[in-house]
């Protein structure tokens, strides 16, 4: 059991795969089909073509701010790829590996950064939409899963949160709430290193941040975040935990984010690039590309067919999303209630009666 | 038909919804096993079980965001915030996201959440037990808000909010909760939110409000039997969204407005009402519409409480000042 043989109270990390994609801790490497390998390594490509396109259009001024996620895909991906499709996705804000991941649509993340709430309405998919105050998500995860365990839904929850989201009263609510119901939530802390220009060390006194789970009454455990297998083989423990109503766990990404905060950000004022550098020898996308290749799996080819195939469909993606209509009057008025009131018809009526008029002039 | 309190009104409305519907469940600091600090809840766990019924730890921000997260899977929470003075850790989650969830998803999430609270001063109570907040709420795009003032209107009012399938802040006026009793009837009803209710019909000064201050006004009301003004008493009950036509329609018949409130004045409800009669009846007003509120001060502790209290002889002296204004 990974969860009792990493003690966090310890500073002992989790991992499986070196940065060079070598297999160093084999009994561990969790058991993983073909197809799956391979889905998580095309979600991380995706996701870093999609991130890094839209910064280029955000400095045409085609794109509006958002927040890139690159150098984390793979502490979202092992997690998305150890749980079911019907268990729940409760994000932050810089999860678009584990949405993609998820079946979220491209286009639908576009839109959302693009400034349209239809990008937040995932039809088919147990996923809350972006959750921007930071730290307040973990109790909506913990409702969920209340609801999941009250009615046998066998449906378990992944929350993710920040390392600064851990400093947040919300954070010690939320997990303390789903833990004294012994409830099927999983929550991944992605330790990006900062919280914007805060470094991570001020985000908590604590030696690692796995080890707030001991307060909490439930195992935690810190792991190598940028390892997707690493990352997979800590959730599956975890979702098993929760589904055999064992109650929450606490796992620690220890990762980085090779990109800004949001586009508004300049993280050159606040880390320099050695550290930048550094981080980038550990990216798990390379490193699982390895992983792949020693096991046959991928290979030079079919990376430059992905590729070019990933490149023209984001550029693809995002064309059809400027080319959407702006939502119009109704839309935003007729999300407020779900059953609008009569005070709100009113204004709308109002509003879209000197629309017309103005429109028409 | 049986008589009973406000409190017990509530009481068998949240039994019949809970009987009547499984996805209703019920929660918050010791309102499950001791049934709730004032006995609202008194007795549900017992019916309905600890997994339907249960008590939180003292975590107001993760009882409102874990019923965020229920309405989102399916379920009805209503919750329970032990006093309204410490709303203010949930406000977080009842304002960000509890008002927002529908709208941001759009439409995928409805959150039909009932937030209960006792609300009110007039009990001797410690600090931040005495607060009426309401314009707090009532500023929320997303949310409705309802106080009830009679047991025949909390159950009626508490049934359509339950049904609801937006977020309803119910405030509950808790120097009433065992104040008087009236004749409740035993099945369902409900009373529509967003319906203010003419209690008293007249012609001479229109007056609006609700909650504990509803007893006030009827009070000031009888102490001017003698003095001929003929008064039309408005029960607001839905404070958000506000029956704007109901009392525009009292205005342009008396001319003379007047609203009593508890909460503080400024930016109050009294504010909006007095800006709603001037864009909707200016051309038939007679006096000046005036409000009576608590002043712009915290409350005070109770030796002190006196000098906030808006009671029935002040109303009474403005109803009289407004009803002879020329």
């Amino acid at each position: 059991m990974i969860l009792d043989a990493y003690d966090s109270l310890k500073g002992e990390m989790f991992g499986v795969l070196d940065p060079d994609g070598k297999v160093v801790n084999k009994d561990y490497e969790p058991k993983i089909d073909d197809d799956t390998l391979l889905k998580m390594y095309k979600t991380m490509v995706l996701a870093r073509i999609a991130d890094t396109k839209a910064l280029q259009y955000q400095r045409q001024g085609r794109m509006l701010t958002f927040a890139p996620v690159m150098g984390q895909e793979g502490a979202q991906v092992g997690p998305l790829a150890a749980s079911k499709q019907k268990d729940w996705l409760v994000q932050a804000f810089r999860e678009m590996a584990a949405l993609l991941y998820k079946g979220a649509p491209l286009k639908q993340l576009y839109l959302y950064w693009y400034g349209n709430e239809m990008g937040s309405r995932f039809d088919d998919l147990n996923i809350l939409p972006v959750n921007v105050p930071i730290g307040s998500q973990i109790s909506h995860a913990a409702g969920i899963a209340y609801a999941s365990k009250l009615k046998k839904r066998d449906e378990s929850v992944i929350a993710f949160i920040g390392d600064g989201g851990t400093a947040h009263g919300e954070f010690h609510e939320g997990l303390n709430f789903a833990a004294v119901y012994d409830l099927p939530v999983v929550t991944i802390i992605q330790n990006n290193q900062y919280a914007i220009s805060t470094p991570r060390s001020m985000a908590s006194k604590a030696k690692t941040l796995a080890q707030k789970a001991v307060g909490y009454g439930i195992p935690g455990v810190q792991v190598d975040g940028n390892d997707p297998l690493a990352m997979y083989a800590a959730t599956k423990e975890a979702l098993k935990r929760a589904k055999e109503g064992k109650g929450p766990t606490l796992i620690e990404a220890v990762t980085y984010r090779l990109g800004p905060h949001t586009t508004s950000d300049d993280p050159s004022i606040y880390r320099s690039e050695e550290e930048v550098k550094e981080w980038q020898a550990k990216d798990p996308i390379t490193r699982f590309r390895k992983y792949l290749s020693n096991r046959k799996l991928w290979n030079k080819d079919k990376e430059e067919a992905l590729q070019e195939e990933y490149k023209k469909f984001v550029a693809d993606t995002f064309k059809e999303v400027e080319k959407m209509p702006l939502p119009t009057a109704d839309e935003v008025f007729d999300y407020t209630y779900a059953n609008m009131t009569e005070e709100l018809k009113k204004q709308k009526e109002a509003y879209k009666k000197r629309l017309n008029e103005s429109e028409g002039e | 038909m049986a008589t009973m309190t406000l409190l017990k009104a509530i009481n068998q409305t949240l039994f019949e919804q809970m009987r009547k519907d499984d996805n209703v469940v019920l929660y918050g600091e010791d309102a499950g096993y001791e049934g709730g600090v004032f006995r609202v809840t008194a007795g549900l766990q017992k019916e309905f079980g600890k997994d339907r019924v249960f008590d939180t730890p003292i975590s107001e921000a993760a009882i409102m965001g874990s019923a965020i997260g229920m309405a989102a899977a399916g379920l009805r929470p209503i919750t329970e915030i032990q006093f309204s003075g410490f709303m203010f850790p949930g406000y977080n989650q009842i304002a960000t996201h509890m008002a927002r969830m529908h709208n941001r998803s759009r439409g995928k999430y409805k959150m039909p959440i009932v937030v209960r609270m006792p609300y009110g001063g007039g009990v001797r109570a410690l600090e931040h037990h005495s607060e009426s907040l309401e314009t707090l709420f009532a500023h929320i795009p997303g949310l409705k808000l309802v106080i009830p003032s009679t047991p025949y209107d909390a159950k009626g009012l508490l049934t359509s909010a339950i049904q609801d399938d937006d977020p309803v802040i119910f405030m509950e006026p808790k120097k009433i909760y065992r104040a008087f009793k009236q004749e409740v009837p035993e099945e369902e009803y409900k009373i529509p939110l967003g319906k203010a209710k003419v209690v008293q019909k007249g012609t001479d000064v229109t007056v609006v409000s609700w909650g504990a201050m509803m007893v006030e006004t009827q009070k000031a009301i009888k102490a001017l039997e003698d003095e001929n003004i003929s008064v039309e008493l408005i029960d607001l009950r839905t404070i958000s969204p506000i029956d704007t036509e109901t009392i525009i329609k009292s205005v342009k018949k008396t001319g003379r407005f007047l609203v009593a409130h508890e909460a503080v004045k400024t930016l109050g409800i009294g504010a909006e009402l007095i800006s709603r009669v001037n864009e909707g009846a200016f051309f038939h007003l007679e006096a000046m519409p005036t409000r009576i509120t608590g002043h712009d001060i915290t409350v005070p502790l109770p030796k002190g409480e006196r000098h906030q209290t808006v009671d029935a002889t002040r109303i009474a002296e403005e109803i009289k000042k407004l009803a002879r204004f020329e």
